[in-house]
């Protein structure tokens, strides 16, 4: 293939508006196999938006996104799964009737075969796909600690533990790029470790990549190899963690001043 | 105390019946079901067949409403498609009751395919009416088209049998729909249990994460609405072939509401909850019957106005179960075996 064989996920141009509103206007990056990329910027900036437009829940106005040099805006959102990308939510996504091991089970969902007779009568294939899906689900349970959750009915469990179930969700598909969006967002000081650890050993052992949307900074900067900052919809900076944090108008983007003398005295009042 | 079944395989963990006393207690079900006809008399056996049917027809509502979350008034169009399929296999093409079983599940499968197909882009209350609409057309196409539906007339058919065996008596019906109702409530369960059933159940939760998971909504809906019109179909089918007469009459707005009824009270979403609420709403009026006998020497009123009485208790039933047990006998039954099964520890 012509792409260089480094880039997983290549976003050009990406544009999008909401009835008038300017949601991303020209965004481009690229995601590297095996990196943990990570979006930040102010709310409203188009963080969400841009996982939206990936996972194909939205239609942008102009720009491409390829994954693995294949022309994503070409499929339909239920393909997404197959291609090798999952996703969890800003707002957990879970189905929250379900049991856990039912909605890990759904993660399988576009590997499985089984057609409507051979499920009713449990038969053959059917069987045999099940019991195999349940191993894997089994891996992805152990591997997240939760196995005492198991049979729980997901709207019975802690927000924390929810968060750790949609990650596992979307880890049985065996995603080759895999989209947080906030898996930190309204955790403990104590959930949020867990979390990281979890998120750094899914890159490592499985060799997923990682896309991530983040407000806690502590967390971007130790585990992102790369940062992107959003405001307003346009991408103002991107780089290494540390050099991102140095930039002066990312420093904008969060306080709104530059110069420094005004700038402290403001936050001095805050 | 119930705790505690060790298992050590996956399919274990799946089967369909846990441990030996649920084997336990369903052979001694089946056993008693098999006596049923023996122990009680012509007019129990009677409810209890139309307790069979009703048990088929809810198991279809309740995967299309209760699992897949897509509200039908139309159930009893379906119901109706594979009765008069059925009738007509029968009276004219001389096809045996048993072999027209199968042509009106599929049938009635083909027509939810069709409704189904509009309702895709519409939610909520819009595929309620869509369907609402769809159970006055075939009403009215019933009634006006006489030359093959009898019209107003209706079909009168001849007493059903199976491979020579005639099903002409309520007990012969009662073990032929025992055997239907258990293969189609396994079928219905299997499902349940892979990927297809999951497949529905998100939907109703979350369509958008189901989409993200690689679920086509559009396939999956169209699937739901097949499946439940296929169980509706076959209902349609036993009934035409237990009364020996069907008119439209039987498959008004009035029947779709029941089966709704059926699924509230029993439980949305739950197959052993088609079943308590199939059973429950069949024998009520007789439940009320007794009751107001009972009471006949003080109230003779009650006994005189039965109908309209029967019509009130089944609608304060359905809101009295809205308001106080949404999740219905299922509901009630969970929460009694959670409560044993720690006892007597409270958790």
């Amino acid at each position: 293939m012509e792409r260089p064989a480094m880039e997983l996920l290549e976003v050009k141009d990406l544009s999008i508006n909401f009835g008038g509103l300017q949601a991303l206007a020209g965004v481009d990056f690229n995601v590297r196999e095996g990196e943990i990329y990570a979006i930040i910027g102010p709310n409203g900036a188009g963080k969400t938006t841009i996982f939206n437009l990936i996972s194909r829940i939205y239609r942008p106005d102009t720009g491409e996104i390829n994954f693995e040099g294949r022309d994503l805006l070409a499929k339909s959102i239920s393909d997404i799964s197959r291609l090798g990308i999952a996703r969890t939510f800003q707002n957990i996504a879970l189905f929250k009737h379900m049991t856990v091991l039912e909605n890990l089970l759904l993660g399988c969902h576009s590997r499985l075969r089984a057609d409507v007779l051979s499920a009713g009568l449990f038969y053959g294939r059917a069987m045999k796909e099940e019991l195999k899906a349940r191993e894997q689900v089994e891996q992805i349970i152990e591997f997240l600690e939760i196995e005492h959750t198991r049979k729980k009915v997901v709207s019975s469990l802690p927000y924390g533990m929810q968060k750790r179930v949609e990650l596992g969700r979307a880890l049985v598909s065996e995603p080759r790029l895999l989209l947080l969006d906030e898996p930190m967002g309204g955790m403990n000081v104590e959930e949020t470790e867990d979390m990281a650890r979890f998120i750094l050993d899914v890159q490592e052992e499985m060799g997923t990549t990682i896309l991530m949307i983040e407000h806690d900074m502590g967390v971007v900067m130790d585990l992102s190899d790369r940062v992107c900052v959003l405001d307003f919809g346009k991408m103002i900076c991107e780089g290494k963690p540390e050099e991102v944090r140095k930039d002066p108008a990312v420093i904008m983007a969060y306080l709104g001043e530059v110069s420094s003398a005004g700038g402290e005295d403001r936050s001095a009042q805050d | 105390m119930l705790n505690a079944t060790f298992r050590v395989s996956y399919r274990d963990d799946i089967k369909l019946f846990q441990t030996k006393l649920v084997k336990f207690w369903i052979l001694a079900f089946f056993v008693f079901l098999i006596l049923f006809p023996l122990i009680f008399d012509r007019y129990f056996i009677y409810l209890a067949n139309l307790s069979g049917i009703a048990i088929i027809g809810t198991l279809g509502l309740n995967i299309l409403v209760g699992n897949t979350g897509l509200i039908s008034l139309g159930h009893a169009a379906f119901v109706a498609i594979g009765a008069y399929t059925s009738a007509l296999c029968i009276t004219r093409l001389n096809v045996p009751f048993v072999a027209s079983i199968p042509v009106a599940g599929v049938t009635a499968a083909l027509a939810g395919l069709i409704v189904a197909i509009p309702s895709l882009r519409l939610r909520g209350l819009y595929i309620a009416v869509t369907t609402f609409a769809f159970g006055f057309i075939v009403e009215h196409v019933i009634v006006r088209w006489d030359a093959v539906t009898g019209g107003p007339d209706g079909i009168a058919l001849p007493p059903a049998s199976i491979a020579g065996l005639g099903l002409d008596t309520d007990r012969r019906f009662f073990y032929f729909l025992l055997v239907m109702v258990v293969v189609l409530t396994a079928f219905a369960r299997n499902l349940f249990r892979t990927r297809i059933g999951r497949a529905f159940v998100a939907i109703r939760d979350h369509d958008i994460s189901a989409q993200v998971m690689g679920i086509d909504l559009a396939r999956y809906k169209i699937l739901s609405f097949s499946v439940s019109s296929f169980y509706a179909g076959v209902a349609g089918a036993l009934l035409a072939g237990y009364t020996k007469f069907i008119t439209f009459e039987h498959f008004t707005l009035h029947l779709s509401i029941e089966y709704l009824a059926m699924i509230i009270v029993g439980g949305m979403g739950s197959i052993l909850g088609s079943i308590y609420g199939a059973v429950f709403m069949t024998f009520l009026p007789e439940g009320i019957r007794l009751a107001t006998d009972l009471v006949r020497d003080t109230y003779p009123l009650l006994t005189t106005r039965f109908a309209a009485l029967t019509t009130v208790v089944n609608g304060l039933i359905i809101v009295l179960f809205l308001v106080f047990e949404p999740e219905g006998f299922y509901g009630r039954w969970k929460t009694i075996k959670a409560y044993w099964y720690n006892w007597p520890f409270t958790y």
